[in-house]
């Protein structure tokens, strides 16, 4: 640049330019972060699969659901994901009657198997849901319902 | 910054099974403390496993996933001494990561 002059006027340019293209993705941005904060706003298993961009999702035996028949404790409940199907893209595990349905996403690369387990908050006894999202587009679930004695959100 | 993770790998056969206990306190933001005030949502966003410095496990959880979090997770081709590391960004920001050795 020539002069002060042209390169604060070349430099407020590139900010407008930036600002521009910047304003748009706040969803985009969350997305290209790697957290789908729409998902997890979901409040149903519709309404997360839409957030996810998936099909409707259909029962299949082929994906397995872990979790107790009761849950003592709302706050600390282990569950499991699985499935023995090839072509699995991603395992989500969804308690329906959370104030948000969606707890987890895993993504399913190719060194991992399809099987994954962890722990979630349960407010209220509820259908526990796994569901496989399939690379060709179909998406599966199993659900098995959960009674919790004591209620896990901490109301 | 958060306390260590404890990750355990332990090699089966062609595969290693993986568990971590995460230190988190994985806040839902649905709480209240004394004063009626809502405690504000902190949690785990992401969590990224690699074997051997490759990517093999990313994930995103949610504030249901339980306080001081536990994975369970198994990684096809991993053998003894192998390196895991396990690492996870919450939604301040905030990120940690830990490594252990399959054995």
């Amino acid at each position: 640049m020539h002069t002060r002059r042209q390169a604060l006027s070349a430099s407020a340019k590139l900010a407008l330019l930036l600002l521009g293209a910047g304003v748009l993705p706040a969803v985009a941005q969350a997305q290209a972060s790697g957290f789908n904060q729409t998902a997890f706003d979901a409040k149903s298993l519709a309404e997360v699969m839409k957030a996810l961009g998936g099909a409707a999702p259909a029962a299949s035996s082929d994906v397995t659901v872990s979790a107790p028949d009761i849950a003592e404790n709302g706050a600390v409940v282990p569950v499991g994901a699985s499935t023995a199907l090839a072509g699995v893209k991603r395992l989500l595990v969804l308690v329906e009657k959370n104030p948000a349905a969606l707890s987890a996403i895993f993504e399913v690369g190719e060194m991992v198997d399809a099987n994954f387990s962890t722990r979630v908050k349960m407010g209220q006894s509820s259908d526990v849901y796994a569901v496989a999202m399939m690379s060709d587009g179909r998406v599966l679930y199993a659900k098995k319902e959960v009674k919790v004695t004591l209620g896990g959100c901490g109301g | 910054m958060a306390d260590p993770m404890r990750i355990r790998a332990q090699a089966s056969g062609d595969k290693a099974t993986v568990r971590v206990l995460m230190a988190h306190e994985m806040e839902t933001g649905q709480r209240k403390d004394a004063a009626g005030k809502v405690i504000p949502a902190w949690y785990i966003q992401q969590v990224h496993a690699k074997l051997n410095g490759k990517d093999v496990l990313s994930a995103q959880w949610g504030p249901a996933v339980a306080k001081n979090p536990f994975l369970q997770f198994m990684i096809k081709g991993a053998k003894a001494g192998d390196k895991v590391s396990v690492s996870w960004v919450d939604n301040r920001g905030d990120t940690r990561t830990d490594e252990a050795v399959v054995t």
